[in-house]
């Protein structure tokens, strides 16, 4: 998997880039990178639906966060206790990686996922629901509850936006 | 093994931008960028080595599939990962509108 | 003489006018194929509110309007729920809820698989328009922005 480890080096370089980019711009089109190579490395994972969601989410989500950062700009500023929060930042980020790549060694091997549920899925998905795609078989009939929740969160946020970003009845 | 390690160095990059930067612009790009850590690693989780898109295709009988369960898991976590952005960059312009800032030390008055 | 001068430059908006009903008629081809490649409902709305987007950032706010207004995304948003949720409620009369009752038909044909077709459909519909309608809000503030003098 030597392709997989090449992009996901490209994703964890964009993602530095984005992080410490003192323009804002350029740290938004940073993080595009960084979803066009998720997009590919669904691609390589063998998840094409995911892929073609992940590539127009990501342009649409770059869209929203420019029209969100153009021309407003902030100097960087090194007040307060700069030195100390960045230190125990790293601290606590070195102790949550240690302990991370040690709980590593109780997942399934690379490659060798358990299925123990979704082998149901695959040997019976066909002659039960019909679709062909067993992602939409899943999505649509097998878990269609999960759908429900997401069509519940879509609309509560379209809700709050709007709520948010009003005019009308707002006090100056 | 390793694609798990960068997959979690990618997650404490995105970490370390939500904990330690002030801009609220900066925070929205690492919980964008966390996000996608947790999606790659639920697809990374079902996968199978040398397997194929769990797609039928006909005239054929496919075995090797990889997982499709956390693929439909994360399919609906793309588009909700979406819809909460947008809700927080409205909250970041409404916040620069009233204070003129972006800075979240900045922001200290609590009345609406 | 003023509506040409709205929105982007000529170049932008004559390749809009040709490329922006291919880009509609890929996202419904995406969603009606759904169920037999990869694709569905998400990634479909999600092209389709995208065509509506491309309209509205070339050419202005004004001509995206006369294609659709807020109120016809805000009547899509709504029925779309309302499909998918008396979809899935009729299908209490025949066993239990989410019941895909309608006949199966043969497998890798367009009309398949049920009433996943129809799912498809009523979520490409609800993602799209609440896709939309968020950015509209989104653009229209930044208008009526300038007037108030923060």
């Amino acid at each position: 998997m030597l392709d997989l480890q090449i992009l996901l080096i490209f994703m964890i370089v964009g993602a530095l880039v984005a992080v410490r980019t003192k323009d804002l711009l350029s740290s938004v089109i940073a993080v595009g990178t960084v979803g066009l190579g998720l997009s590919l490395a669904f691609l390589i994972l063998k998840a094409p639906d995911l892929a073609i969601a992940q590539l127009v989410v990501e342009i649409l989500c770059v869209i929203i966060l420019i029209r969100a950062t153009i021309k407003k700009d902030l100097p960087f500023s090194a007040s307060g206790r700069w030195f100390f929060n960045t230190l125990v930042t790293l601290i606590f980020l070195a102790v949550f990686l240690i302990y991370g790549y040690f709980c590593m060694k109780d997942l399934p091997q690379f490659g060798e996922p358990i299925m123990r549920v979704a082998q149901n899925f695959i040997s019976n998905g066909l002659r039960q629901t019909g679709a062909a795609n067993l992602v939409t078989a899943v999505v649509l009939d097998y878990r269609a509850y999960d759908t429900l929740g997401e069509a519940t969160i879509l609309f509560t946020a379209v809700v709050s936006v709007l709520a948010v970003m009003r005019r009308i009845g707002r006090k100056k | 093994m390793s694609v798990y390690f960068l997959c979690l160095v990618l997650f404490s990059i995105g970490l370390y931008c939500i904990l330690r930067k002030r801009n609220l612009i900066k925070i929205i790009i690492g919980i964008i960028i966390t996000e996608y850590a947790v999606n790659l690693f639920f697809v990374l989780i079902g996968y199978r080595m040398h397997g194929r898109a769990p797609i039928h295709a006909p005239d054929q009988e496919v075995l090797n599939m990889v997982d499709p369960l956390p693929q439909a898991l994360v399919l609906t976590a793309i588009v909700i990962g979406l819809a909460v952005t947008a809700l927080i960059a409205s909250i970041a312009i409404r916040v620069y509108e009233k204070y003129g800032t972006f800075d979240i030390t900045k922001i200290r008055k609590l009345k609406g | 003489m003023k509506e040409q001068d709205r929105g982007m430059t000529l170049i932008v908006k004559t390749i809009t006018r040709l490329t922006v009903g291919l880009i509609l008629l890929f996202g419904i081809y995406i969603v009606s194929h759904g169920h037999i490649s990869p694709g569905g409902g998400f990634a479909g709305g999600v092209i389709v509110a995208l065509s509506f987007i491309h309209i509205m950032l070339a050419f202005g706010k004004e001509v995206a309007f006369k294609t659709v207004s807020q109120k016809v995304a805000s009547v899509f948003e709504s029925l779309g729920a309302l499909i998918f949720v008396t979809l899935a409620i009729v299908g209490i009369g025949y066993g239990y809820f989410f019941l895909n009752f309608l006949a199966k038909g043969e497998p890798f044909k367009l009309f398949s698989s049920g009433l996943i077709p129809l799912y498809n459909m009523a979520i490409s519909f609800k993602v799209g328009a609440g896709l939309f309608i968020m950015f509209i809000i989104l653009v229209m503030f930044r208008v009526t922005k300038k007037g108030e003098g923060e």
